[in-house]
């Protein structure tokens, strides 16, 4: 992890190549945080690999609810030569939350950015195949969600059905 | 004239059904080629997710020219259980139990990365004994692994006995496991600041007797499969993909070292006192499926090695921290101490708080990275818990490893892969 004067000097870079990309940074438990707005987010991924971080070892969604805005996305970013690693993150809100999809520059985020979006809708225009990957393709809704209840899902027993005892009537057609 | 002739009649007059059935015209549903001079067409085929050779529920839309696999288009989610979800309505140390069942065969993994993410959030001192300790099991658990992957693999291709042989040293793991943890698999026994008990009397000596043993039954298996025609035609220089391209898939683990990048995070970022052993990573060369079995074989030995160094170097100490606002104080505080009753209550109901921030913690489980992301609210029970499953990310890399090969180095390709559907779908 860059140190804190690192990480200042490593925002300075990004925001001169990028201006007005970046929002702040945070230095927690050794652990680097860059945040950024999120339509520049592939140059800012760009200028990132320029300097040094070549591997993008994950993408990841966050609810923040209640706060705003409400969602994160975070790319988590490797430097294999000097050992380094850094977080880049984008807070979209709910009612325009898109940010740009990664997947052209950096092949890795396919399944990843898909997991994003299945879990929590966040859309990522560009993206070559954006579907749900682990929720049936047919569900409605982002379960991963703060404020999806969990036991939320509708199960159908026959007792509900209007239809009836079902089961009986197959029986005796 | 029997009873039979006389029913379907003389031959050359046609039954109503017969003359019925010939007239319908089929030539409407014949379908044609596209493009001109077309001379045959590509099959999509469904594979899964049912299918022994997809090593869990894993389905594969595979189109086919022929024999020859033109696109791979892995469908997941079939276990998918929720378990980031049902971890955020859990207090951090419930949490364990759970994200230990996403990929099944790492479970001291899972259960590591989650500790270390917490413990990196709240800035707890692991004792050098724990981390010894977590050092052994994982390694064990490593060896479990690639066992597994060994025997399921090998039945793939052919080689039944092998199975047997795996899941008979798998078997000695599991009782190592159940003496020290009370549990065969998915254990708890990692806990946030160490681990959830000291080794019972007589385990070392057992795990060390397991560790001498393990390098000579590798020897073995290898003295079975390495002379092996049929399996060597169906590893050697098939669906080889090189370094570059799996780095930009992000693919890490033995699939990665077997295309000769030594990157192993036990070596590259030290955790949890790795940097104490000697020990080797083991790479390929070309990247074929050759290289990805001979490297899990290797690596096998490799952690042989490091069981041995950690149970030889295992420090005295404590096995938990003492820091009683995370750790459950010893038993017999709880008959005296007044403070340690409290500190028992609150941890049992509430369990402890954790400072509100982010941290990700990387590892290199049998797969890969193996990451975990836990993010802090303050509150006791954390606002989100994200692993970075290797499987999940290196499945990418299939249909670029098996494009225009057969269908059958598919299948040899899938199980050298390993992939692990319960870390997939999570």
């Amino acid at each position: 992890m860059p140190d804190q004067t690192g990480l200042e000097l490593l925002a300075q870079s990004v925001g001169d190549a990028v201006p007005g990309s970046v929002l702040g940074t945070v230095h927690f438990r050794g652990q680097a945080t860059l945040l950024t707005t999120a339509e520049p987010i592939r140059e800012v991924l760009q200028v990132l690999k320029g300097q040094g971080y070549r591997d993008l070892m994950g993408v990841m969604g966050v609810d923040y609810y209640p706060e705003e805005p409400r969602f994160g996305v975070l790319y988590e970013l490797l430097d294999r030569t000097a050992l380094d690693r850094v977080r880049v993150k984008v807070r979209v809100p709910l009612d325009a939350a898109v940010v740009p999809s990664v997947t052209p520059d950096w092949p890795t985020a396919n399944h990843q950015e898909r997991e994003v979006y299945d879990m929590f809708g966040v859309v990522f225009p560009g993206h070559p195949d954006p579907r749900r990957i682990l929720m049936p393709e047919d569900y409605e809704g982002f379960p991963q969600r703060r404020d999806f209840p969990i036991g939320g899902e509708p199960v159908l027993f026959t007792k509900d059905d209007e239809r009836g005892d079902y089961t009986r009537q197959g029986e005796f057609a | 004239m029997s009873t039979v002739d006389k029913h379907f009649g003389s031959v050359g007059a046609k039954s109503a059904y017969r003359q019925m059935e010939e007239s319908i015209d089929l030539s409407s549903m014949e379908q044609h080629l596209p493009g001109d001079g077309a001379t045959h067409e590509l099959l999509t085929l469904n594979m899964g997710p049912h299918h022994p050779a997809t090593h869990g529920v894993l389905r594969l839309l595979v189109t086919l020219d022929g024999e020859i696999v033109r696109d791979i288009k892995p469908i997941i989610g079939y276990v998918h259980t929720g378990i980031e979800k049902t971890a955020e309505q859990k207090a951090y140390w419930k949490a364990i139990p759970v994200v230990e069942r996403m990929d099944y065969l790492a479970y001291f993994f899972n259960a590591y990365t989650f500790c270390g993410a917490v413990e990196t959030l709240t800035e707890t001192e692991v004792p050098k004994r724990a981390q010894y300790l977590r050092v052994i099991h994982m390694e064990l658990n490593r060896i479990m692994s690639h066992l597994v992957w060994l025997g399921t693999s090998a039945l793939d291709l052919g080689a039944m006995s092998m199975f047997w042989y795996c899941f008979r040293e798998r078997e000695a793991i599991l009782d190592l496991f159940e003496y020290s943890t009370g549990q065969r698999m998915h254990t708890r026994y990692f806990q946030v600041g160490g681990v959830m008990e000291d080794i019972p009397a007589g385990w070392a000596a057992k795990a060390k007797d397991f560790a001498q043993k393990m390098p000579g039954r590798v020897d073995q298996y290898g003295a079975l499969l390495n002379k092996n025609e049929i399996l060597l035609q169906r590893l050697r220089g098939v669906c080889p993909l090189g370094e570059d391209v799996l780095l930009e898939l992000g693919v890490t683990g033995p699939l990665l070292r077997a295309s000769g990048n030594p990157w192993d995070l036990r070596k590259a970022m030290p955790y949890c006192s790795y940097e104490d052993f000697d020990f080797k990573i083991p790479v390929g060369t070309s990247g074929d499926n050759y290289d990805r079995f001979a490297v899990r074989m290797q690596e096998m030995k490799e952690s042989s090695a490091i069981i041995l160094q950690a149970l030889e170097g295992l420090p005295e100490g404590p096995h938990i921290t003492d820091d009683r606002k995370i750790a459950l104080p010893p038993r017999h505080e709880l008959a005296t101490s007044m403070e340690a009753l409290i500190h028992h209550f609150k941890l049992v109901t509430e369990g402890f708080r954790v400072p509100e921030g982010e941290a990700y913690f990387p590892i290199e489980g049998p797969r890969g990275e193996l990451g975990c992301f836990v993010r802090s609210d303050g509150s006791s029970k954390p606002a989100r818990v994200h692993m970075r499953d290797p499987s999940f990310v290196n499945l990418q890399a299939t249909a670029a490893m098996c494009q225009d090969a057969y269908i059958a180095d598919l299948i040899a390709t899938l199980a050298m892969m390993d992939p692990v559907l319960g870390g997939i779908d999570r």
